[in-house]
């Protein structure tokens, strides 16, 4: 069971990608998730599972691929960083609001603009919130090892098709580049055609003999049934914030105050409060592992047991504090640290934070 | 040589009387309705039934597909 | 014979395709995309592949364009047709995937989509519909707006340039109308390239012929993309009866936009 390999985050959501039994691929290089693609296009998925891989002319015209691919029940990735997701916004405004299953990672770089090819964390609202026109929401996975890489890509497809959206994988560009021991799950046979078309009766992929045509739409011009599409779907946001919350939890049980981070910020909090319980403060750290759904109910539950106060760290200028802030509201200090423009906080000046701006001399 | 007898039928209710059909009847058969359907057009008909030889250049020209052709070899 | 006598099924010898819904077109009176929906529903009628047939519509008047065919449809963003179409056929080459789009989905905001679509050789069918002005918002220009056209946003007509100024021969204002049917036809990945029209029976029967061959490039796996342009009209904004739309655009559209194959068999016509 498993194959056990050193990789790169890229090449391991890659990897994960054709054993998943992914269907396609459509994508635009960028640093710094070019490795994506050029890993998919080395290993000819093509011979290996029948995977399509297929360069785009532009994160636009990739997108719109996925939207195509996806709405006739394959299983579609692509992958950018911040500025060409910038531009998949249009098609993910269209995805979510025709329903079509899909998965996308994020390996963010910083910004605004071109910004820097260093890794950052401030396209968490660009994430999270939206991006595009309209009410709607993507699931938002966020890795925080290479191993979370290559996992997220089945969580993400099997949420995809289980919920008819787009699930993101909000990487960065630290966890992109860097190389760790993985365990790549067994090869998976993509599904055949009939399959598909049993078990996706919404998809565009040929009508049924005598039975009535499928349409994929984000458009309705009658009100009436807008407002009830608009209303179905968020009905189905909320199934999602009921039961799809993922994080984890490290040295809470006892702590007084808590680091909050994701992705490559996590790790470093994670070493934070090692240096903080050797220090004698009693300290934790909440790992979100969905950043939408947010695990608003996990801090609810740690202020009722008695944390005092929440420093979330980022790799940006204050993004994430917004949810850490609505689940405290108010009850209890919460703060924001982070380091921008492609720096990477220390775990020493994170714990400094956490003594200056929550815990108090 | 053998003459053809021909008849359309037009639904009139879906009918918007943009009178392509009229110009392009190379017999003259179709005009439109002074009356108006329910959406207020002047819908097309034959107004020179005893002309129309089946040839479905109305049919083939209609924007809206509303005339059916039939046709009859006497 | 009375015309009861003659209106009997076993007489019939045209009606429309059952290819299409029920539901009456939205189009204006006398619009040209009502007779394209209908040819190429016949036509994929004929050719039995209704089934097998998955169509893109575009942003633009046939946005809506899947309530009238009776198969499968994906509603595209404006300009992405082609790569919607792109993702469809590549993961299902045994379909038969084809695009519709206006001029200013295909020529204007998604002619990067087009030309690469093209260049790809996508095994697809494109239909393009040319009336030279945006329809569904209002009668904006086009990229294939005529010079000297009026439109919403050309109100004193499309000049391409302006008057010489200082130093220059003249200033650039809204450019020339866009050929793009013949710059695609220049790409090595197009197979079939060819403008028609639908304004008469006639133009009607050899428009239908073209989207035939089109299709059947398709079905019989001969790779590239078959593109069809429509020369049409659009009498609401052309401010027109629509008899008088039909020839203003003979007068006026064909001139600059000749109709005729443009590429047979991946290789071009001489003219």
């Amino acid at each position: 069971m498993g194959e056990l390999k050193l990789m790169k985050g890229n090449e391991a959501l890659a990897e994960a990608a054709i054993r998943y039994g992914a269907d396609a691929y459509f994508g635009y290089p960028i640093t710094p998730q070019s490795e994506v693609i050029e890993y998919l296009s080395e290993q000819n998925p093509y011979e290996r599972t029948g995977m399509v891989v297929l360069q785009a002319e532009s994160e636009l015209a990739a997108i719109n691929m996925v939207y195509g691919a996806g709405a006739s029940g394959k299983r579609v990735m692509t992958s950018s960083s911040s500025p060409g997701v910038c531009l998949k916004q249009e098609g993910l405004a269209y995805i979510a609001g025709a329903e079509i299953p899909c998965v996308f990672a994020d390996v963010v770089r910083g910004g605004p603009g071109l910004g820097t090819i260093q890794p950052s964390q401030a396209d968490y609202f660009q994430n999270t919130k939206g991006g595009g026109n309209g009410d709607y929401r993507n699931l938002v996975l966020a890795p925080a090892s290479v191993q979370e890489m290559c996992d997220f890509v089945a969580l993400g497809f099997d949420l995809a098709f289980k919920y008819r959206m787009a699930a993101c994988i909000l990487s960065d560009g630290a966890i992109g580049q860097m190389m760790e021991k993985v365990v790549l799950p067994d090869q998976k046979p993509r599904m055949s055609d009939e399959e598909i078309k049993a078990k996706y009766p919404w998809a565009i992929n040929g009508r049924k003999n005598g039975t009535q045509h499928r349409i994929i739409t984000s458009l309705d011009l009658d009100s009436a049934k807008m407002e009830e599409h608009n209303i179905h779907l968020q009905k189905k946001y909320k199934e999602i914030e009921e039961n799809e919350v993922r994080y984890e939890m490290i040295n809470c049980d006892d702590a007084e105050y808590v680091f909050v981070a994701y992705g490559s910020s996590a790790r470093i909090a994670q070493k934070s409060v090692q240096l903080g319980r050797e220090a004698g403060l009693k300290v934790g750290l909440l790992r979100p592992i969905t950043l939408w759904p947010y695990p608003t109910k996990a801090i609810d539950a740690l202020i009722k047991k008695g944390v005092k106060g929440f420093l979330s760290v980022e790799l940006s200028c204050g993004q994430m504090i917004e949810d850490v802030r609505l689940a405290c509201n108010g009850r209890v200090k919460a703060e924001h640290f982070g380091r921008v423009g492609g720096i990477i906080h220390t775990p020493e000046e994170v714990l400094e934070a956490m003594k200056k701006q929550i815990i108090g001399e | 040589m053998a003459s053809f007898k021909g008849a359309i039928s037009v639904d009139t209710e879906r009918c918007k009387g943009c009178g392509v059909c009229v110009v392009n009847c190379p017999m003259g058969v179709i005009s439109l309705a002074k009356e108006v359907n329910g959406k207020g057009y002047n819908y097309a008909y034959m107004a020179e039934p005893d002309k129309c030889i089946g040839c479905a250049s109305c049919g083939i020209v209609c924007p809206d597909g509303v005339i059916s052709v039939y046709k009859v070899k006497l | 014979m009375t015309v009861e006598d003659i209106i009997k099924p076993e007489n019939l010898v045209y009606q429309k395709s059952k290819l299409l819904t029920n539901k009456p077109f939205h189009y204006c009176p006398g619009c040209g995309h009502g007779t394209v929906h209908r040819i190429i529903a016949e036509v994929l009628e004929e050719l039995g592949v209704g089934d097998k047939t998955i169509g893109v519509s575009p942003v633009g008047c046939a946005v809506m364009a899947y309530d009238y065919f009776d198969v499968d449809f994906a509603e595209a963003a404006h300009g992405r047709a082609p790569a919607v179409a792109t993702g469809i056929k590549r993961v299902w080459p045994d379909k038969v995937v084809f695009s519709y789009q206006g001029d200013g989905d295909l020529a204007a905001i998604g002619t990067c989509e087009t030309i690469h679509t093209c260049n790809r050789g996508e095994n697809i069918t494109m239909i393009f519909v040319n009336n030279g002005i945006y329809g569904m918002t209002g009668g904006q220009m086009a990229p294939t707006t005529l010079e000297g056209m009026k439109t919403a946003t050309t109100p004193y007509g499309r000049k391409a340039t302006l008057p010489a100024g200082a130093g220059f021969d003249g200033i650039p204002n809204n450019g020339y109308p866009l050929h793009i049917t013949e710059l695609i036809a220049r790409l090595p990945g197009t197979k079939y390239v060819t403008r028609q029209a639908v304004y008469d029976p006639a133009h009607v029967r050899n428009a239908k012929k073209a989207i035939r061959k089109a299709f059947e490039n398709q079905i019989n796996g001969k790779s590239g993309v078959n593109f069809v342009e429509i020369v049409s009209n659009c009498n609401s904004n052309w401010k027109m009866e629509p008899v008088a739309a039909n020839k203003w655009l003979v007068e006026n559209m064909l001139p600059e936009y000749p109709l005729g194959d443009i590429k047979v068999d991946g290789k071009l016509v001489e003219k």
